[in-house]
């Protein structure tokens, strides 16, 4: 199994805005079926690699391929765009502000890209609509619109809203930052399910607990580089690196305030 | 006040009060549709269409509605444009309004989250799609009231196509006080006039506000 073709393959990712180089050649390789946690202080780079990874905020150097297919293709404008939108939907990505669509329901929120992209009947998504809807724990807000949701509802919603897409990869910026403490485990819950169902995903996190029981690897990134990674227990529990030290006291510092 | 002769002439009134509503229909019309296609270019992947755009807006924002009145309907013919004087209106108006539509309209696009644009791309949506079905929506209801204000004063403004002689509302007030002498009487009743057509248009704009916020 170790010598298979990384399933998302992130190489030598460079990034810059003008003189500031926010990602300085990392790369990342992730299996099909593996989690791995991206941590590290604030700035480092973390939502900038995750969102290089379905060319949200594209690169200035380096390539990120998804099986066979490399997704940040230098194409002319319409044929990128064509490409773009076809490779995106293949990438579920959950924000730290859920990002609903307010002039929807929960069902139209689930259902637009669905109907809109993959051409199928009103009977058929709203079926996809309420599996989905299931598997989030809110089939009952089906008929809700996002601003008589809590949270934690939201964010479940957006995770359903990308699952219905049928995604292979999901990716998560610190989906539970926005979420008032006795939310976050509601949200969590979900991508423990995920993390069972063996969804490839990539997530951005301050919460290392999270990350320690879940996660296959984690990557620690700062200014821009990864500093170190491995199995959470290693990176967890006795990491190498003097960064990664500190950074992790500071965090549990600040966690147990 | 001479409130006999009012009585007598307000029909004439009437007629050139339906005039101005006219008027002012067919420059919302005309504006929106400048405004749209001024939003679209303003906001466009291109520059030469953003600057087409910038121009327009900077143009016949900076320069004096009567002033773009006159070059289109007294130098229009000495390049071959001929208009009556209705036609001149409703296009004079309505593409400077539409400059002042165009930056409404955009306003209300870009004041759209950009996490929702974000949302859409990243489920694999185009960004015509995007636009469509997920920042127009929402934009939509944020344009409704600024367009109002847009509106109000494209109705006040028709009062200056009485310069080019249509005979709406301004117009007629002047001709009858040319006859009665009575300033204003005849003012006065194209201005209660003007008022009940902004306020019925206010109203009416208040209304689709309203409803398109239930949710
Ligand atoms: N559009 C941009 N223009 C200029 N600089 C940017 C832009 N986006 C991000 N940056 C910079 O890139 C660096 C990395 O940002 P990034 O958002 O990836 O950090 P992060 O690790 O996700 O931080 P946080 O934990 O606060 O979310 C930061 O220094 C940030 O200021
Ligand atoms: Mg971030």
């Amino acid at each position: 199994m170790t010598d298979q073709k990384p399933f998302l393959d992130i190489r030598n990712a460079q990034k810059s805005y003008g003189d500031l180089e926010v990602l300085k050649d990392i790369s990342l390789q992730v299996q099909r079926g593996q989690i791995v946690a991206i941590i590290g202080p604030s700035g480092s780079g973390k939502s900038t690699l995750l969102r290089a990874i379905n060319d949200l905020d594209p690169l200035t150097g380096g390539e990120v391929w998804l099986e066979d297919m490399q997704i940040n293709k230098k194409l002319p404008h319409r044929q990128y765009e064509k490409h773009i939108n076809q490779v995106r939907q293949n990438i579920g990505m959950v924000f730290q502000h859920f990002n609903l669509f307010p002039h929807l329901s929960v069902r139209g929120n689930v259902t637009l890209a669905p109907k809109m992209l993959k051409g199928i009947s009103d009977d058929e998504a709203n079926a996809l609509a309420e599996e989905q809807l299931e598997k989030v724990g809110l089939l009952d807000r089906i008929d809700y619109y996002p601003s008589r949701l809590s949270g934690g509802q939201k964010q479940r919603v957006a995770i359903a809203r990308a699952l219905a897409m049928k995604p292979k990869v999901m990716l998560f910026d610190e989906a539970t930052s926005a979420l008032d403490p006795e939310l976050v485990e509601e949200v969590n819950l979900v991508m423990k399910k995920l993390a069972e169902e063996h969804m490839t995903m990539v997530i951005v996190t301050h919460e290392m607990g999270f990350a320690e029981a879940v996660c296959d690897r984690v990557l620690f990134m700062d200014q821009g580089v990864v500093v170190e990674e491995g199995p959470p227990s290693k990176i967890f529990r006795n990491p190498d690196n003097e960064r990664t030290q500190n950074f992790l006291r500071k965090h549990l510092a600040n966690a147990n305030r | 006040m001479d409130i006999d002769l009012m009585m007598r002439v307000y029909p004439f009134f009437l007629t050139a009060a339906w005039v101005t509503v006219q008027l002012s229909v067919y420059t919302a019309l005309l504006g929106l549709a400048c405004g749209a296609l001024g939003a679209s270019m303003r906001l466009s992947r291109h520059a030469l269409l953003r600057f087409i755009g910038a121009a327009y807006v900077s143009v016949f924002r900076g320069t004096p509605a009567l002033i773009q009145l006159f070059i289109l309907y007294f130098g229009g013919p000495q390049i071959g444009i001929q208009l009556t004087a209705f036609e001149a209106g409703v296009i004079g108006l309505g593409v400077n309004i539409g400059a002042y539509m165009t930056e409404t309209i955009r306003g209300s696009i870009i004041a759209i989250d950009k996490g929702q644009r974000e949302a859409a791309r990243t489920l694999g949506m185009s960004g015509w799609q995007t636009m469509r079905k997920v920042i127009l929506p929402q934009s939509a209801r944020l344009m409704i009231r600024p367009l109002g204000v847009n509106i109000n004063a494209l109705i006040k403004g028709t009062a200056l196509v009485a310069a080019i002689s249509v005979v709406e509302l301004t117009y007629t007030a002047q001709r009858y006080i040319g006859s009665t002498y009575k300033p204003f009487e005849m003012f006065m009743l194209s201005g209660v006039l003007y008022m009940v057509i902004i306020y019925g248009t206010g109203q009416a704009i208040k209304w689709l506000d309203r409803k398109a916020r239930i949710v």
